[in-house]
């Protein structure tokens, strides 16, 4: 069970300043137990963006969004009006935002911050994807974690050591640094890349944070 | 004028400028860095000391740069994101100010994976863009990360490394323009032998008037051996050593191989001198400091200007 909490409202109109049309994508599993993004808050938040002036294309919400071939099919179906969407926006913890991300060849936003994994990981299966950071980057990164994935933890990547697409510190791991530029390039936002990323609030997080789960 | 760098002096007056490495010692021994300060003293413009390169333990750059100050020489501290947070980093930039350094070189730091404490647990709270714009907002704001106002500012000149032989390379420029908005005054490089692709990452630099806002400073660092330079390519992350380096090295006997990395050494510089935007060299003799000397005054770089 991967808990997360939806990101305020201000923030997300935030990542979508400038685009018009957003589809929503929700999930069925731990965002729908933890009220974050399953079917009834999906609908209140296509209410509250269209308030704002958004067009809502359409939302889905997948049963196991972390389950990737699965959320492919569901993804699928939803083709038109995803094509329609500027971008994307996902309310669920890390991992779902990652699927959708590495599924579809837009900006995807995540929707909210996750704040522990509550003893257990997401579906995806062979790498971790989500460390319960509290404090959700992938807005700028295209929607590869570098918390999870950049050993260095970089939020203004990628460092010298990288070559080759690999990371210094292993060869047998990809630079997510490197994918990161590759995607945000493929989907045409390298200005994301070029943005000063602030120091991270760190506090919300297991590693540095008091040792409880805070939902 | 910024600051009271020596440095920062000899690029505003338009000098090549030459700066070169200490590696402090696994020791406690302020002789060994004595003997490396008296063997630079009026060679370089400044000299840098590496904060526990490839992770290890080592004598702390502030205090190495200290000893060397005593020398007359203008010391930048390398600072490392990897072993301190936001508060052991401020803390240090007001020590190393009120202490009379002038210069930093704000650097996210090699991985524990490559020390000699691979256990360690790597801190990286933040990263080198965020230090050089944390010492940025010190100086020139005159506040703390956290937005508190500091009464009596640190007034460091803000230096940064970029490598223009990581990949992607076309993302390297972009990365270097992000840290020269952050607040970075100059730049030393990753160590330079394949000249033409440092050339065209110069000639990308310039294309976006780069160079006018940053002092270049290329690294450069003479071979001992053919050995080392196989090393350098095969094992250090973010090198690239072309194989015509390394057969040129092959080309001499044995023993005329330390003179023919100097000879190489001495030429690389001698190129980049000529490269648009180059603002200066940063000599990286590896445990070998005692050729800069002799690369300086053959590069005709001697004697360095006296304000």
């Amino acid at each position: 069970m991967l808990i997360s909490k939806q990101k305020p409202l201000e923030e997300i109109m935030e990542y979508i300043e400038g685009e018009k049309k957003v589809f929503l994508v929700g999930c069925k599993g731990c965002a729908e137990g933890w009220e974050s993004g399953g079917e009834r808050e999906i609908l209140e938040m296509k209410k509250k963006l269209e308030e704002k002036g958004k067009i809502v294309t359409g939302h889905v919400v997948v049963d196991m969004l972390c389950d990737k071939a699965l959320s492919a099919i569901k993804l699928k179906n939803f083709k038109k009006k995803i094509d329609e969407a500027d971008s994307l926006i996902v309310f669920t913890d890390g991992a779902g935002v990652q699927v959708v991300a590495e599924l579809v060849k837009k900006m995807v936003h995540p929707g909210c911050n996750t704040i522990s994994s509550g003893g257990a990981h997401a579906e995806w299966k062979g790498a971790e994807r989500c460390m319960e950071c509290g404090n959700c980057v992938l807005e700028y990164t295209g929607g590869l974690c570098p918390i999870a994935r950049c050993s260095k933890h970089i939020l203004n990547g990628p460092c010298g050591g990288s070559q080759y697409g690999k990371c210094e510190v292993d060869e047998t791991i990809p630079c997510v640094w490197h994918l990161i530029y590759e995607r945000l390039k493929e989907i045409g936002r390298l200005d994301k890349m070029e943005m000063f990323v602030a120091p991270k609030d760190w506090s919300l997080s297991l590693i540095a944070g008091p040792p409880v789960k805070r939902f | 004028m910024k600051t009271k760098s020596n440095l920062e002096r000899v690029l505003n007056a338009g000098y090549f400028a030459v700066t070169a490495e200490v590696g402090p010692p696994q020791s406690a021994d302020p002789e060994v860095i004595r003997k490396k300060a008296k063997l630079l003293s009026g060679y370089v413009d400044g000299f840098n000391v590496t904060d526990g390169q490839t992770a290890v333990v080592r004598m702390a750059s502030w205090a190495a740069c200290l000893i060397g100050k005593e020398f007359g020489l203008d010391p930048i501290v390398q600072m490392t994101c990897r072993d301190r947070n936001r508060i052991a980093l401020q803390m240090d930039i007001l020590g190393i100010a009120a202490l009379g350094i002038n210069n930093v070189l704000c650097l996210t730091g090699d991985h524990p994976k490559f020390g000699n404490h691979p256990h360690a647990k790597g801190v990286y709270d933040i990263d080198s863009v965020q230090l050089i714009k944390i010492v940025k907002d010190m100086r020139d704001e005159k506040k703390f990360q956290n937005g508190e106002p500091i009464p009596y500012e640190p007034r460091l000149f803000i230096g940064a490394a970029e490598n223009p032989f990581a990949d992607p390379f076309e993302f390297r420029v972009l990365r270097l323009k992000k840290k020269i908005e952050a607040g970075a005054d100059f730049i030393q490089t990753q160590i330079i032998y394949n000249v033409p692709k440092f050339k065209e990452w110069m000639k990308r630099v310039c294309d976006l008037g780069l160079h006018e806002k940053v002092k270049i400073i290329a690294g450069v660092s003479p071979l001992k051996s053919v050995g080392a330079a196989k090393y350098m390519k095969t094992k250090i992350p973010g090198m690239d050593v072309p194989d015509e380096i390394i057969t040129r090295l092959q080309g001499v006997p044995k023993d005329q191989v330390p003179k023919e990395g100097i000879r190489i050494c001495v030429d690389i510089i001698n190129e980049l001198k000529e490269v648009k935007g180059v603002a200066g060299v940063h000599i990286m003799a590896i445990e070998w400091e005692e050729t800069v000397p002799e690369i300086v005054e053959a590069a005709n770089l001697y004697p360095r200007p006296k304000f």
